[in-house]
């Protein structure tokens, strides 16, 4: 167990502890916005952050659980490789953007671009997403048990969208899919995981035509 | 048989023009191809050194020693970059270039003491490999991106633009996504793949300043974080990067390369490198931050003239693609059946797009490619950076300097109204600078 009091501590400290042989388990206090909380991390460890916290809060994180007790800036979990990351209140802009792998768990709202150029990483969302959600995403899942914003899923490549509320409207290229069981399965987990109740029979699933895979210019008005 | 003297082409329709309207017009989409820009633009052929003579005094060509190293990087890292050589080899895909070719410029920037660049697509093994010196991209799509390769990285670029298609994301099309450059992309195979132009998770200046807090972060401030800009409002993109907090500020002129670009995009968007490097450097001056910031000056180098000329404005070092590429064999004159294969021939050739590469350097054809054996890659990139050296070593001499980083815009004369007010150096013969004292 370590503590590191913001208000005190340099974040350089803090990163430098969590990147060269960190403890198990890590509490960050007053936060107080600050960006770049927990990036990079490389370790099993457990990173609790009690408070609000600005850009990029466990950017590119490998194996490490990082809960953040309050709200999140910009780009929380961005390109994350592996690991958890729960925020236990709102995420703002681009949450979880080109990520890797892992989980991204949201207990409130996500805000516009949640999961844009997402690369493999899991993201569930308690409530909405904003405009332009898993805009280009390549692949993973991106879980929203509220509503989401307008064009989402513009451009999609493999990535798999599962929205229980309503939809602004979907973005280029993004259509409705059928629910299959090995859909419904991995729904089930992911919601299951997050500690989230809702049956996956709830939700509309949402996936790329592939019709602008390949430039036709019969496609032109598309773009 | 037409009379010759009723052919009377039109200026406005050249030969040109009507044959790009005839393929719109059977097609029904933009041309894409690769090299840079083939329109003739003012570039470093236009200013001329004004060598030592009564007034100035000049070094012994085979004696006196004129040095050329130049460390990057100084401004907040803690191990910035030090080349023996401020002639640096510009970031190239995996994907646009085969791993031969890419292990092939690791190698030659290895001997030569100076770094090597990623691309839009990650890091290779063999790239890593074979350069002691290898700076990472950032790139708008983040194929590949990881912490892993970040923290193995001697320097760090995050790509704003790029001189060919500043405002333009990157694009490889279906016949080069291989199944390893798909999988390193997370892309499926075979697919049109048309990167973002912006970022992911920062938009404008003041975001930026915090990501690159974050690279910082992550990789405990220990490597130089450049970033790399397109050429078009360079006073104000350069000042933008020095407050986002730039160790090096990448610059690159329109006539830089591409793998795959909209023709459109290539010849009409972006200025040329000469004006480029004199408005970055005035935006450095003006922040106090000349050579503490180091710039780099890529777009159109092509010899060690050009190079010398780029750091006399006040470049800190240059960087070269496709003349890279040229030197690895690109539009060599062999495999002429190939080249014709694809409707063009050696010296024409800008069909990086298609992956046929006839000499084996823009391809991921295993066929294709097996015409690039790294080892000899690596040699004529030596060869071809040692003669540049050598260039800019009689050109700095010839002025006097004891280090080519001493050259300065008093050494130099425009040939060309336009040159001399787009460089702000004198017009040959004159004490004229358009702009500046009319």
């Amino acid at each position: 167990m370590n503590d590191f009091d913001l208000k005190r501590v340099p974040l350089r400290d803090l990163n430098a502890h969590l990147h060269n042989d960190p403890t198990d388990e890590v509490t960050v206090k007053n936060p107080g916005g600050r960006h770049a909380i927990a990036v990079g991390i490389d370790a099993a460890i457990d990173v609790t952050i009690d408070g609000h916290v600005g850009y990029y809060c466990g950017g590119m994180n490998k194996r490490a659980k990082i809960t953040v007790a309050g709200h999140a800036g910009p780009g929380v979990a961005e390109n994350m490789m592996s690991g958890r990351v729960r925020v236990k209140g709102n995420a703002s802009q681009y949450a979880g953007a080109s990520g890797r792998g892992g989980t991204l768990i949201v207990e409130g709202s996500a805000s516009a671009r949640c999961g844009i150029s997402m690369k493999g990483v899991d993201i569930v969302v308690a409530g909405d997403v904003g405009h332009m959600s898993a805009f280009m995403a390549q692949a993973g899942h991106l879980v929203v048990c509220g509503n989401a914003g307008q064009h989402l899923g513009d451009s999609l490549y493999e990535a798999v969208i599962f929205v229980r509320g309503q939809v602004g409207d979907l973005g280029a290229d993004c259509i409705e899919k059928e629910m299959t069981p090995t859909h419904r399965q991995t729904l089930s987990r992911l919601l299951e995981q997050s500690g989230f109740q809702h049956s996956p029979d709830e939700f509309r699933r949402y996936g790329s035509a592939r019709g602008l895979y390949h430039f036709d210019v019969d496609h032109a008005d598309a773009y | 048989m037409p009379d010759d003297r009723a052919l009377r082409e039109s200026a406005t329709f050249p030969a040109s023009v009507l044959a790009e309207i005839h393929r719109a017009a059977d097609q029904g989409i933009y041309d894409i191809r690769g090299f840079g820009a083939k329109r003739s633009v003012p570039g470093f052929d236009d200013l001329l050194f004004l060598g030592a003579s009564m007034s100035r005094y000049p070094l012994e060509g085979y004696r006196e020693t004129c040095a050329t190293d130049v460390t990057l990087g100084t401004r907040f890292a803690k191990n910035p970059v030090d080349l023996k050589i401020p002639i640096t080899i510009a970031g190239m895909s995996f994907g646009a270039l085969g791993a031969n070719a890419k292990e092939a410029l690791g190698r030659a920037a290895t001997l030569m003491g100076t770094s090597t660049t990623t691309g839009d697509g990650g890091m290779t093994e063999e790239e890593r490999r074979s350069s002691k010196t290898l700076v990472y991209q950032v790139l708008p799509s983040r194929y590949g991106l990881n912490p892993d390769d970040l923290r193995r990285a001697d320097a760090l670029e995050v790509v704003v633009g790029q001189g060919a298609k500043p405002g333009g994301g990157g694009m490889l099309l279906g016949q080069k996504i291989t199944h390893r450059v798909a999988g390193m992309r997370t892309l499926p195979v075979g697919i049109d793949q048309r990167s973002a132009c912006r970022h992911p998770d920062w938009t404008g200046p003041d975001d930026l300043e915090i990501k690159i807090q974050e690279l910082r972060e992550i990789t405990d401030w220990r490597i130089p974080i450049y970033i790399k800009v397109g050429a078009t409002r360079v006073h104000y993109d350069t000042a933008l990067a020095v407050k986002a907090g730039a160790d090096v500020v990448v610059l690159d002129g329109m006539q830089g390369g591409t793998a795959a670009t909209q023709d459109v995009f290539i010849e009409h968007v972006g200025i040329p490198t000469l004006p480029a490097v004199r408005m970055a450097v005035e935006a450095l001056r003006e922040l106090g931050v000349h050579r503490e910031v180091q710039l780099i000056v890529s777009g159109g180098i092509r010899n060690g003239a050009d190079a010398a000329k780029a750091l006399a404005l006040g470049a800190d070092a240059v960087s070269i693609g496709s003349a890279a590429m040229v030197a690895l064999g690109c539009n060599r004159a062999v495999h002429v059946d190939d080249y014709a294969a694809l409707g063009t021939g050696p010296g024409y050739c800008h069909h990086c797009h298609t992956g046929r590469c006839p000499v084996g350097v823009a391809t991921q054809d295993p066929e294709l490619e097996s015409r690039l054996r790294p080892e000899q890659g690596a040699k004529w990139v030596r060869n071809y950076l040692t003669t540049m050296v050598l260039e800019m070593q009689t050109l700095a001499r010839a002025c006097g300097k004891s280090h080519v980083l001493n050259l300065e815009p008093e050494d130099l004369s425009a040939l060309t109204v336009e040159a001399a007010a787009m460089a702000k150096v004198p017009l040959a013969g004159t004490d004229w600078i358009p702009g500046n004292n009319p």
